[in-house]
């Protein structure tokens, strides 16, 4: 286990190779809350010319445009130059807010190896609340030091005499090397041996040698490997199993053992002796919960957050009332063919000659997208009976929610929790993994259930979704909210729930899943004024028809 | 920019770059999607396909790539006729484009300067004879989408808007790179592609440090690589201008054609595009190769690519749309 006082020792290397090589480098994610810690942590950057992104930066701002201001002033068109016309180190803030979107334009810029930096300034609290996958994936550096700032944190010295990183020689066999270890770690994409070798370079270059070492092989493993691996090297654990984020066709035969099949040479001495030489917080960082790896693995999927700002719609002459946004190109646009006559008529005015009619207004066409979450009985009762006929019907649904461009979300109770198995997704992949490794047994928590699944679409409504709650269950409710096997509570407080969720207004689908229909569960969906559906005798099939009809009803 | 990684260079990922060349030798064959893991090379590989392609002969000034000046559209008002070899064009759609961007529209600057109501054409008119590369393509816009989807139908761009009522050719080769733990891709969109294939890391380790190793002589030996390679990428493109002249002449046996529908049937895909595909793009492979006959051996060779995005998603199916294709190619070919 690595101290707290290793990982700032490390934060610090990283941050001094940063000021050192920005554009070299690429960047890093810095996941920490704003702070003064984390002020602290970024002081060595100052220096830099450093441009502020936000996540909703216009396009205009990051890779220039039209420049209205000036363009209005002297009546033709004026470029605006783009953060990314020169090499720039730009800080991303709030980078867990920022949409797959720019983070994939924001990595198109990094491909172009102009000597842009990113730096990711990620607050996020849970796994999928993170920097954007596809731009992690491209930023060296995961910086996410523990505990509290040692005292006297400082960054380590460069050597006066500077070798540019990039003349830096290195052999072939630390090429080997650096390779063999990703592999080693189931890192299976080829950028992060590369971006492990700019930071051997950069550190060689650092500390003043024109020549990698094996100190500079281990920094970089060190720095770049531990948030991005995805196994233990020869000591599978369950729990790493778990981890592995799913290959995106899982094919048989090919799915999970692609390890295996690595021709790893046995017994290679160098790799041992990186891999003895690895920090052990490399094996921790594996299976600490929270933190690092997940950022870069399993949130991708996941649709973080409902940027639905609809369909865009041609805009339209109107009047500004103050609440509607002005488009500003189209007012141009319209104005423009006026000018040369206006100006006949008012040769004094200066600039643009625009009339309350040239106004044109944004107009978009919300279109909310819809989330089904299923929410599926895995305890015992349920598990004996039924449960691989309703996982079949909900992958079947699947099918129909992919085709109709819905989102999914999974969310299974059992024991006394319920648990999010899946958040919002349109991932087919993910959500057939999820649900293949759902298991049963326990007792039912329907009330706990349904508060999850409540939860979920309260926080799926606000980020523009449009949530509906598919609940399938043989209905023998039997552990209460908090957690005790009392049967009759644990009905009240389902009731309770499904009056939680009538007030929110969440459409309700109650599928019950019993051998004979449950009077239960049709008062249950009465409560939350949903819809109920008894299908005694289901076979996967009819329960998709029957749901696909009552949710188109 | 810098001077893009060598396609010859990639290392491994075949069905990736013999898809690209199909494209190059027939550009009917409709694009081709990429799907798979980060950090695989399917950027890479399409920002390297420039350098491949054969050099085009079209109207210096015209803004639609037009091959002979008569057929420049009206509204392009010509500076130059003079026709002047250029480079296929190979052009990137940025997420996050605007409509205005993609298809065109009033030319601000002139509306601005000079009262005049003029086209400024968007990114289909510069990929028109050339290439759409759409990197993430899942993450694109619906509005977007729709609209690539009725021009790549059409081949024709239709801009009526703000009083312009514009028409240009667009026809284009289609190439979408992304992950699919993104999401999914709308089927509709899925169909466009002509061909489709998977991505994913090298899984023998001498590949892999074979590719950090070129990887790194092009960072750093850049000029000696870039020769190196050259040459390599110069072959192919011979290759690829000779498979033209030869495409029309592939000889496609009766029985070959038969084979096509048995194979189309027994996978249940949708509508004839997918024979028509796997023809076209058999014939181009054929092309390629130099082969003067079309045979089966060709057809099980870009079968998977062809047809496996065509299939019905089956959510069941934990073997993938590829290996069920191979299962029944096995089936019907022998």
């Amino acid at each position: 286990m690595s101290t707290d006082a290793e990982s700032w020792e490390r934060a610090a290397v990283a941050m001094a190779l940063l000021r050192f090589a920005p554009g070299y480098l690429g960047g890093a994610i810095i996941r920490m809350r704003a702070s003064p810690t984390r002020d602290r942590l970024m002081h060595p950057l100052k220096g830099l010319d450093l441009r502020r992104l936000h996540p909703t930066i216009a396009d205009e701002q990051l890779f220039g445009g039209l420049d209205l201001a000036a363009t209005l002033a002297v009546s033709h068109l004026v470029q605006s130059r783009g953060h990314f016309d020169a090499p720039c180190t730009a800080l991303l803030v709030m980078a867990e807010r920022c949409g797959s979107e720019l983070g994939a334009k924001l990595a198109h810029q990094l491909d172009r190896d102009m000597g842009h930096c990113i730096i990711a300034l990620d607050e996020g609290v849970d796994a999928d609340e993170a920097t954007p996958a596809a731009l992690g994936e491209r930023l060296p550096f995961h910086i996410a030091p523990d505990g509290r700032m040692p005292a006297g944190w400082a960054l380590p010295a460069a050597v006066a005499t500077r070798y540019d990183p990039t003349t830096v020689i290195c052999s072939s066999e630390d090429l080997t090397t650096l390779t063999l270890v990703a592999a080693q770690f189931g890192i299976d994409s080829m950028r992060a041996p590369l971006l492990a070798l700019r930071v051997a370079r950069a550190h060689a270059a650092f500390q003043g040698r024109g020549e990698i070492d094996h100190g500079d092989l281990e920094i970089a493993v060190s720095l770049v490997f531990p948030h991005r691996a995805t196994q233990v090297p020869q000591e599978p654990e369950a729990e790493t199993e778990d981890a592995t984020p799913p290959p995106p066709e899982p094919e048989t035969e090919d799915a999970g053992n692609t390890q295996e099949s690595l021709d790893l040479p046995e017994g290679d001495m160098l790799v041992e002796a990186i891999k003895a030489l690895l920090p052990p917080d490399l094996l921790a960082g594996l299976v600490a919960p929270g933190t690092s790896r997940q950022s870069g693995g399993d949130g991708a999927g996941q649709k973080r957050k409902g940027n639905r700002r609809g369909r865009p719609l041609p805009s339209r002459p109107g009047r500004l009332d103050g609440q509607a946004r002005i488009d500003l190109v189209a007012t141009l646009r319209a104005a423009a063919p006026w000018q040369p006559i206006r100006r006949r008529q008012q040769p004094k005015a200066r600039g643009l000659l625009i009339r309350p009619a040239d106004i044109r207004l944004k107009r978009y066409q919300e279109q909310s997208d819809r989330l089904l979450i299923f929410t599926v009985d895995a305890s015992g009762s349920a598990a004996m009976s039924r449960l691989n006929e309703a996982k079949g019907a909900v992958e079947l649904l699947l099918a129909q929610a992919y085709a109709a461009r819905d989102h999914v979300a999974l969310v299974s109770f059992r024991g006394t929790q319920a648990e999010v198995l899946l958040p919002p997704t349109r991932s087919l992949v993910q959500t057939k993994r999820r649900l293949a490794s759902l298991p049963g047994g326990g007792g039912t928590p329907l009330a706990v259930g349904l508060q999850t699944a409540a939860l979920l679409a309260a926080q799926s409504r606000s980020k523009g979704l449009t949530p509906t709650i598919i609940v399938l269950t043989d209905g023998r409710a039997n552990v209460a909210l908090d957690g005790t096997p009392n049967r009759a509570r644990a009905g009240e407080d389902a009731e309770q729930m499904a009056r939680m969720i009538r007030s929110q207004g969440a459409r309700t689908l109650v599928i019950d899943m019993s051998v004979r229909p449950q009077m239960s569960l049709r008062t249950l969906a009465g409560h939350c004024d949903g819809q109920y559906l008894a299908l005694p005798r289901a076979t996967a099939q009819t329960l998709t028809g029957a749901v696909s009809a009552a949710l188109e009803a | 920019m810098k001077t893009p990684f060598p396609f010859s260079a990639i290392v491994g990922q075949n069905a990736m770059k013999q898809a690209m060349i199909l494209t190059a030798v027939d550009p009917g064959i409709g694009g081709v999607l990429v799907f798979g893991d980060r950090g695989t090379g399917k950027s890479t590989a399409v920002r390297a396909l420039a350098a491949l392609l054969p050099p085009i002969k079209a109207v210096q000034s015209c803004p639609v790539n037009s091959p002979k000046a008569a057929e420049c559209p009206e509204w392009a008002e010509l500076g130059s006729k003079k026709l002047v070899s250029r480079p296929t064009p190979v052009i990137d759609l940025p997420l996050g484009a605007t409509e205005d961007r993609v298809v065109g529209a009033l030319d601000i600057e002139r509306a601005l300067t000079r009262g005049e109501k003029a086209f400024e054409p968007g990114l289909l008119a510069r990929a028109n004879r050339g290439y759409l590369y759409i990197d993430e393509v899942n993450l694109l816009e619906d509005h977007i989408v729709d609209l690539l989807l009725d021009v790549a139908q059409s081949g024709e761009n239709v801009v009526e808007r703000e009083g312009l009522s514009i028409r240009h050719p667009a026809r284009f080769v289609l190439v979408g790179s992304g992950n699919p733990e993104e999401g999914e891709l709308r089927p509709q969109l899925l169909d466009r592609f002509g061909l489709s294939v998977e991505v994913r890391s090298p899984n023998k380790v001498v590949e892999r440090v074979e590719v950090i190793k070129r990887r790194d002589a092009f960072e750093s030996d850049h000029d000696a690589f870039m020769t190196q390679y050259g040459a390599e990428d110069a072959k192919i493109q011979k290759t690829i201008l000779s498979a033209r002249k030869k495409l029309a002449k592939i000889h496609t046996p009766e029985a070959i054609l038969h084979d096509c529908a048995v194979l189309c049937i027994a996978l249940g895909s949708d509508g004839l595009r997918g024979e028509l595909t796997l023809l076209r793009t058999a014939r181009a492979l054929a092309a390629y190769r130099g082969d003067k006959v079309l045979t089966r051996a060709h057809l099980r060779d870009i079968a998977p690519s062809a047809l496996s995005h065509r299939l019905r998603r089956d959510p069941l199916d934990e073997a993938g749309s590829g290996t069920r294709v191979m299962r029944i190619v096995e089936e019907v070919l022998g």
